[in-house]
């Protein structure tokens, strides 16, 4: 965390959750956790973001919502799917309406656990992310160079 | 006449954390008509009555919201036992009283919080999550988990509060109620706050009772409406009255919540002295289910219905939820009519919306 050069900003949706991890991951924001510390910033606009926190599974109606907010953000991007919906289904894997996890609809790159998730969960995860995302943003860079010199 | 135009409002966007979309028909800044669309977080939750037995959709009960989630479950468990003609112990009432008015307060300062968002007071906020946090920490305490207890049984709750812990919770109480009183004052008397919320999104007394409007979103246009006083749980030994404003603007609104936290603690203090001292916490329930029953139970943000349907076997033949939000849905697009496009963001917030309860 030391070598940490940017402050990555969130985008939070809650696919189909119960809205347990949705609170826990404002919860997870707020003094007493306190994501912001590492830079971390919550935001609105897909546009602005680089990791992606999704909550609940992927059903019916959302899908093409979800698909559209993650082409909508910049590279390199990072997504967690935080609580166990998101990760698998969860307890509602066997209705009708859901699909699956959040990786029947996009790469998930990190995966929190938990029913709701704990703050600390998600604060862990969101720390793997932004360690990965300091990773592809050092490979992004060196693709556009390499890019730069063929032409 | 201005230039009318659609403005499509959600469904990911930064005042909620929850999908809620609305088509705005504004005409220059004034909005005409809200339509909702639904649908979003449409998970089929009901259905699953017909996959799992009726003791384990106790714990799917719990999850249509992960807010009110306790509430959920002894809604749907007191409406089983209705069915099974069952008694509750007394501990055991109690128990669920405590644990739902610990759920109330969470979600009434958690809403709080979200208004402050909502009118950009960001300090206030985070006061108000950091006295929320409190709360959680007495639920955890209680129960295991933060959001989620998964406590309820069809017959009683699975865990006992000792006295030592009781004995911790009023004395968070007391903590808890004097920066409740902090943050009261703020809201009350800070001038921002007032000019943002007095005379805003005024709902009458008649459109709240003639839209079917449930919870203090009724309560603030004027409607005495209030679930607790029909007996469920321990209700009927305590003692209080439903907090009514007349205004039925967001101020009132406001006002409603803030006294509910209070009237909360009230309700815990009488509990906790009252509770009566049993060893015995489950009646047990022989066999399945059968008949149909229905059971009322006033949530944080209003009146929940629920409704079972038993064929005499394991699985439910139907579970039905009417939640709050849905009730009060129509009362937001008549109050949305004739605001302005920038206060549309805390108007949404106002109706108190869990989202994830009316779709399920």
């Amino acid at each position: 965390m030391a070598k940490l050069k940017k402050s990555p900003w969130l985008l939070h949706y809650d696919g189909s959750s119960c809205n347990g991890c949705d609170i826990e991951v404002l919860a997870a924001l707020t003094p007493v956790y306190d994501a912001e510390r590492f830079g971390v910033m919550n935001t609105g606009d897909p546009l602005q973001a680089d990791i992606f926190l999704i909550t609940g599974g992927i059903n019916t109606q959302n899908k093409d919502v979800v698909k559209q907010l993650y082409d909508q953000m910049p590279r390199p991007k990072v997504v967690v799917a935080v609580g166990v919906c998101a990760c698998t289904g969860g307890v509602f894997k066997d209705c009708y309406n859901i699909l699956g996890g959040a990786d029947s609809v996009i790469p998930v790159d990190i995966y929190v656990p938990g029913c709701a998730a704990r703050p600390q969960a998600i604060i862990d995860g969101v720390v793997q992310a932004v360690e990965l995302l300091e990773k592809r943003s050092e490979e992004h860079k060196a693709m556009k160079k390499n890019k730069k010199k063929g032409a | 006449m201005g230039k009318r135009s659609v403005i499509p409002y959600g469904p990911q966007h930064p005042v909620l954390p929850e999908p809620i979309h609305i088509d705005l028909v504004v005409e220059d800044e004034t909005v005409i008509e809200a339509i909702p669309s639904v649908g979003f977080i449409h998970r089929g939750l009901e259905g699953l009555a017909e996959k799992r037995d009726f003791n384990q959709m106790t714990y799917i009960a719990e999850r249509v919201c992960g807010i009110c989630s306790f509430q959920h479950g002894m809604g749907y468990c007191e409406a089983v036992e209705r069915v099974f003609g069952v008694e509750v112990p007394n501990r055991a009432k109690y128990l669920r009283t405590i644990w739902a008015e610990l759920g109330r307060m969470h979600s009434h300062l958690l809403w709080l919080g979200l208004l402050a968002d909502g009118f950009g007071y960001e300090n206030l906020f985070y006061q108000c999550w950091r006295v929320r946090e409190k709360v959680l920490d007495l639920q955890e305490m209680t129960s295991g988990g933060r959001l989620i207890f998964s406590v309820n049984c069809v017959g009683g709750v699975l865990k006992d509060i000792p006295q030592e812990k009781l004995d911790i919770i009023l004395k968070t109480l007391d903590e808890v109620e004097e920066e409740c009183k902090i943050i009261k004052d703020t809201f009350f008397q800070d001038y921002t706050v007032q000019s943002r919320l007095q005379g805003v999104g005024i709902l009458t007394k008649e459109q709240a009772h003639d839209l079917g409007c449930a919870g203090p979103f009724a309560r603030a246009s004027g409607i005495r409406t209030d679930m607790r006083k029909l007996g469920y749980a321990a209700y009927p030994d305590l003692d209080f009255e439903p907090i009514i404003s007349t205004a039925g603007d967001s101020f009132a609104r406001c006002y409603i919540r803030t006294m509910e936290v209070f009237q909360s603690i009230d309700l815990l203090r009488q509990a906790i002295a009252k509770i009566p001292n049993e060893t015995d916490l489950v009646t047990p329930v022989k066999g399945n289910p059968n008949g149909e029953a229905f059971m009322r139970v006033e949530q944080p943000r209003g009146e929940a219905v629920y409704y079972v349907k038993a064929n005499g076997s394991p699985n439910l033949d139907r579970f039905r939820v009417r939640t709050p939000t849905f009730a009060n849905l129509p009362g937001l697009c008549e109050m949305l009519k004739n605001t302005k496009l920038a206060d549309v963001g805390l108007l949404v917030i106002t109706i108190d919306p869990c989202v994830s309860c009316t779709e399920r």
